[in-house]
């Protein structure tokens, strides 16, 4: 959704851009003169009008900018998965100088580092442990609540439908309509094998 | 033998009552046309081989590790031994830990696999200093 909402604002920015360059390049032409030929402006201004639409655009990405580091696909990515134990790069890459010392640590006995320091070691290297990749969240309460949310919200429409956009039932279902009807169709033997004539009984007249 | 009692497929868990320790039958049942049928022993010596390499690097660890969970069996403690002693020589404190809490998740149900298998490590974890998940507090959320 932000990202539509730059996209609208940048094109409307854009259009002010070029409607500002179109007037900044007929005064620039007026200034300079005209170049070789008379329906185009010479290079060195085209150039211009370029770099300085590109600014513009650019300024107005500054402004608009997300805060997000683009993850770089090219190169091994941490994941968690209880399939995948090992992931293919450490956690944290970018050590501090107390990581680096640990790490230097780590090479020699494991005897001699604390409890703490190994903790430290495993948080280096993994995100989550088992357990944690294993905690389930409450997700599926806000599915299930959005979703019944939205059903909801549609009986909403249909009650809003029934009373003012379907018209009024035919006539076929009032009164003792129904009643004369279903006797015709049993005077008319209507399917008589295995239909509803097959149901009823005509020599007591009633329902089998 | 360890992987005839503990399999942990659905069908290996439904027999787990009427298997014996001693069979190895499940193998053998298995339907290859073609081709030698590995035994188990043959299957723990290749996996012990693998992780003994004296100049394993991390992407060989890593890379065997992820192999092994992928079977439906739970390592013998000897491929464990041979994988934690690799981490040892790759300096890889952190990866010794993970290795434990995979066998650990691994076993699924069968929550008597974990500790015969901590028990048979005991030695080993004591030589190389490796904390156990229990140890460390991080087998509780």
């Amino acid at each position: 959704m932000f990202h539509l909402a730059a996209g609208r604002v940048g094109s409307l920015a854009a259009k002010r851009a070029t409607a500002a360059l179109s007037t900044s390049s007929a005064r620039m032409m007026a200034s300079h003169g005209h170049g070789t030929d008379d329906t185009h402006p010479p290079f060195h201004q085209q150039q211009l009008l370029v770099s300085a639409l590109d600014k513009l655009r650019q300024d107005d990405r500054k402004r608009f900018r997300q805060v997000s580091t683009a993850v770089d696909m090219s190169k091994p990515l941490y994941t968690d998965s209880v399939d995948v134990p090992l992931p293919d790069r450490p956690y944290k890459e970018v050590l501090t100088d107390a990581d680096k010392s640990l790490k230097q640590k780590e090479k020699g006995p494991w005897n001699q580092l604390s409890k703490e320091e190994k903790l430290a070691l495993y948080r280096l290297k993994f995100l989550k442990t088992y357990p944690e990749m294993r905690h389930s969240t409450p997700e599926w309460k806000t599915v299930l609540g959005v979703a019944f949310f939205f059903l909801g919200l549609t009986g909403f429409v249909v009650w809003w439908q029934k009373v003012y956009v379907f018209p009024k039932r035919p006539r076929t279902f009032e009164g003792d309509w129904p009643e004369k009807q279903l006797k015709r169709m049993l005077d008319m033997r209507i399917n008589p094998v295995q239909g509803i004539s097959s149901k009823w009984d005509y020599e007591k007249g009633q329902w089998k | 033998m360890f992987r005839a009692v503990f399999r942990l497929s659905a069908a290996g868990a439904r027999s787990l009552a009427r298997s014996r320790p001693c069979s190895s039958a499940p193998l053998a049942s298995r339907c290859y046309s073609h081709g030698k049928v590995e035994t188990e022993e043959e299957f723990d010596a290749r996996w012990v081989t693998y992780f003994s390499k004296p100049d394993i690097d991390a992407w060989e660890l890593r890379k065997g590790m992820n192999t092994l969970m992928c079977y439906d069996l739970v390592p013998e403690p000897k491929i464990l031994d041979s994988a934690l002693r690799a981490c040892r020589r790759l300096n890889d404190l952190a990866s010794a830990v993970r290795i434990l809490e995979a066998v650990k998740d691994k076993a699924g149900p069968h929550k008597d696999i974990y500790p015969y298998l901590i028990q048979e490590l005991k030695p080993t974890l004591t030589e190389l200093g490796i904390s156990t998940p229990e140890d460390l507090g991080i087998d509780k959320l």
